[in-house]
C-alpha cells in the first residue's frame, strides 16, 4: 500500500477536529455551559428588577458593569475545565497509547488538542458574548461602543494566554486533578494575592503578571482610560499606589505568557515518556 | 513491498539506577511472526514503547525499515501498527469516530477510509458496535478496538505488546487467528506475549529477553530443540480423530528416529523425535500411513516452555 502521510497542519486539523468533538460531549462540557448561562440569566434577571445605576447610567457603563463582573472568571474556568487536564490526562487515562504510537509529531498532537481546546472555551465564551450583547441591545440599542470590541478581543487574547499556561502545567503533571489543582488556585487566588502585596506592600508595578496584563480587559470600557500610576493619599504621611496595566503593556504580558508557556509544554511534552 | 525490518541497535534504557534495557542488538526483517519472551520487567514493553516513540532511549537506536524513529517518527511508523499496552480511547467518541482519526492521521483517502475501517473493525468482530460510544464499552471490547486501531491502514509491521490482555478465550482464539492472517499477507510481526503456547502455535521465531538483555533469537524449532535439555530433539504434539490404542502407540515409538511417544490423553500424544524437519517429514508420513486417524501435528509449547524456563532460570 502507497502510504501518502498528511502534512503536519492536516494531523493538527484532524486532532483538533477529533478532540473537540470529544469536548462537545462531555459532562464538563455541559456544566460549564449551564454555569455561564446560569451567571447571565442571573444577570439579566437583576439588571431587569432593580436597574441598577452603574449599569444604567450608559451603553459604556453598561458593558463595563456587565463584562467585568463576570468574564474573567468565565475565561478562567473554561481554560481549567478544557485545559487543565489536556496534556496530563493523556498519561494519566492512558488515551496516549492511543495517539503517540502513530506517524504524528508530538508537536502535533499538542497544537490539535490545545485548538480543540481553545475551541471549546470559546463557544462557552461566545454564549456569554451573545447574552451580554442582547441585553445591551435591549437597553441602548444596537450601538455597540468600541470599546467593547476592544475589550472582547482582550479577552480572547487573554484566553489563549492562560490556555496556553493551562497547557503548561498540563505538561508538568502526569496527575489531572493535580494539574487542574494547581492551574485553578493559581489564577483564582495566587495570582491575586500576589499582584495585591507586590502593588500595595512593596509598591511595584507587577508587569510579570498574566492577571496585571489582563486588567486591560476591563479597563478599556472606563472612559477615561485609568492612568497607568494612581498616587491616593490615605493619610498624612501615607499614601496608596495602585497600578493599571497600559494596553500595549497588557497585550504584551499576555502575548509573552502565552508564547513562553507554550513554548516550554511543549518542550515537556516532547520529552515526556509514556511509562 | 520493500524488505520489512526491525532493528535494535546497542538499544538501552536506564529509569535513574535501574537498567531496563542493556545494550539490546536485535535484527528482525522479512516476513515472519517473532515472539517476543521475558519475565515481567525484563525489558519487552520498554523495547516495544521505544519502537514506538513513546519512551526514550538513554543509548542506541530503535530502527524501522532501516529509519530511527527518534529521528523521523512519521516515516519510520507509516508503515506501523502498534498496540502497547491497553490503550485507553476518548470515551465520548464512537467507535467510527476513534477509527476515523486514526485513518485521516495516517493519510487514508475519504474515498477507502469507511470500507477499512469496517474491514478492520470486521477483524475483531466489533461491527455491531461501530457507532457506540467507546466509553460504553467493556474492557475486552476496547482491546479488541485497540487491535482494529493497530490493523488499520493495512500495515506491513506490527508491534504487539501482548495483544491478548484483557481477552476473554474466544478473544484471544480470535487475536491468533488474526496475527495468523497477517502472516499470510506477508508482514513483520513482533508480538510480546507470556502466552508460551501462543508463541509457540503463531510464531516463526523467538526472542527471549531477560534484565534488559537479550538471551537468545532463533526459530522456534531451534530454540525448543536447543534449549530443552534434549539436545537436537523436537517435542510436537500430535492429535489423532480416534482413541490411541497400545498397538498404534508401540507401532509410533518404533519408527526411527522417534524418541519418546508418551499419551497426553487419550487422543493426544507428545512426541519427541531426532533429526528435524527431514525427520520430522518422514515421521509424519509413516503415522499418517498407518491409518491413526491423525489430523493436527504442532511443536509443543511445553518444550517451548522448557527452553525458556531454562534460559530465563540459568540468567538468575
Amino acid at each position: 500500500m502507497v502510504r501518502n502521510l498528511p502534512g503536519s497542519l492536516s494531523q493538527v486539523k484532524t486532532i483538533a477536529k477529533y478532540e473537540f468533538i470529544n469536548y462537545l460531549r462531555t459532562r464538563r462540557f455541559f456544566i460549564l455551559l449551564s454555569i455561564t448561562v446560569a451567571i447571565s440569566i442571573l444577570l439579566t434577571s437583576v439588571v431587569a428588577y432593580y436597574r441598577p445605576a452603574g449599569f444604567m447610567s450608559s451603553e459604556l457603563g453598561f458593558y463595563s458593569s456587565w463584562w467585568g463582573l463576570a468574564v474573567n472568571y468565565i475565561l478562567i474556568l473554561s481554560a481549567i475545565f478544557f485545559g487543565g487536564d489536556a496534556i496530563s490526562g493523556e498519561f494519566q487515562n492512558k488515551t496516549g497509547y492511543f495517539l503517540i504510537g502513530n506517524p504524528i509529531s508530538r508537536t502535533a498532537i499538542y497544537a490539535g488538542k490545545w485548538i480543540a481546546a481553545l475551541l471549546a472555551s470559546l463557544t462557552v465564551f461566545a454564549v456569554f458574548t451573545a447574552f451580554t450583547i442582547a441585553n445591551g441591545f435591549y437597553y441602548f440599542g444596537i450601538n455597540v461602543p468600541w470599546q467593547f470590541g476592544l475589550s472582547f478581543l482582550f479577552s480572547i487574547l487573554y484566553l489563549v494566554s492562560i490556555m496556553g499556561f493551562t497547557f503548561f502545567f498540563s505538561s508538568i503533571f502526569k496527575s489531572s486533578s493535580m494539574s487542574i489543582l494547581v492551574t485553578a488556585i493559581l489564577f483564582l487566588f495566587a495570582f491575586n494575592l500576589i499582584q495585591t502585596l507586590v502593588s500595595n506592600l512593596v509598591q511595584m508595578e507587577p508587569w510579570f503578571l498574566i492577571t496585571y496584563g489582563a486588567q486591560i480587559i476591563g479597563n478599556i470600557l472606563n472612559d477615561p482610560y485609568p492612568q497607568n500610576i494612581v498616587e491616593i493619599q490615605i493619610g498624612p504621611n501615607r499614601t496608596f499606589t495602585s497600578y493599571n496595566a497600559t494596553v500595549p503593556e497588557g497585550i504584551a504580558i499576555m502575548a509573552i505568557y502565552f508564547a513562553v508557556t507554550m513554548i516550554l509544554g511543549l518542550y515537556i511534552f516532547k520529552r515526556k515518556e509514556l511509562t | 513491498m520493500s524488505a520489512l525490518s526491525i532493528e535494535a541497535v546497542g538499544l538501552t534504557k536506564h529509569y535513574n539506577s535501574f537498567i531496563a534495557l542493556s545494550d539490546l542488538n536485535l535484527s528482525l526483517s522479512g516476513s515472519k511472526c517473532v515472539g517476543f519472551l521475558g519475565p515481567n520487567g525484563a525489558g519487552k514493553t520498554t523495547t516495544l514503547k521505544i519502537f514506538a516513540d513513546m519512551i526514550r532511549p538513554t543509548k542506541g537506536k530503535a530502527l524501522i525499515n532501516g529509519i530511527d524513529v527518534r529521528e523521523n517518527k512519521k516515516e519510520a511508523l507509516a508503515g506501523c501498527g502498534i498496540l502497547v499496552e491497553t490503550p485507553e480511547i476518548y470515551p465520548s467518541l464512537t467507535v467510527r469516530e476513534a477509527l476515523s482519526m486514526l485513518a485521516e492521521i495516517r493519510g487514508i483517502p475519504g474515498s477507502r477510509k469507511k470500507e477499512m475501517i469496517f474491514e478492520a473493525i470486521s477483524e475483531v468482530k466489533m461491527e455491531e458496535w461501530l457507532d457506540k460510544k467507546v466509553g460504553k464499552l467493556s474492557k475486552g471490547m476496547k482491546q479488541r478496538v485497540n487491535i482494529a486501531a493497530a490493523l488499520l491502514a493495512e500495515p506491513e509491521i506490527m508491534l504487539l505488546d501482548e495483544p491478548s490482555t484483557g481477552l476473554d478465550p474466544r478473544g484471544m482464539a480470535e487475536v491468533r487467528e488474526i496475527v495468523k492472517g497477517l502472516k499470510r499477507k506477508s508482514r513483520l510481526i513482533f508480538m510480546s506475549s507470556h502466552l508460551l503456547s501462543e508463541v509457540a502455535e503463531v510464531c516463526d521465531e523467538v526472542a527471549i529477553i531477560d534484565h534488559g538483555r537479550l538471551l537468545m533469537y532463533d526459530t522456534i524449532e531451534n530454540a525448543t530443540a536447543g534449549l530443552s535439555g534434549s539436545g537436537d530433539i523436537t517435542i510436537a504434539e500430535v492429535d489423532f480423530s480416534k482413541p490411541l490404542g497400545e498397538p498404534l502407540l508401540k507401532s509410533i515409538s518404533h519408527i526411527e528416529g522417534v524418541v519418546e511417544a508418551a499419551p497426553l490423553n487419550h487422543k493426544r500424544l507428545a512426541l519427541k523425535f531426532r533429526g528435524g524437519v527431514e525427520a520430522q517429514e518422514r515421521i509424519l508420513g509413516e503415522i499418517a500411513a498407518m491409518k491413526s486417524g491423525m489430523i493436527s501435528f504442532k511443536p509443543s509449547s511445553s518444550a517451548l516452555e522448557d527452553a525458556y524456563l531454562r534460559l530465563v532460570k540459568d540468567t538468575v
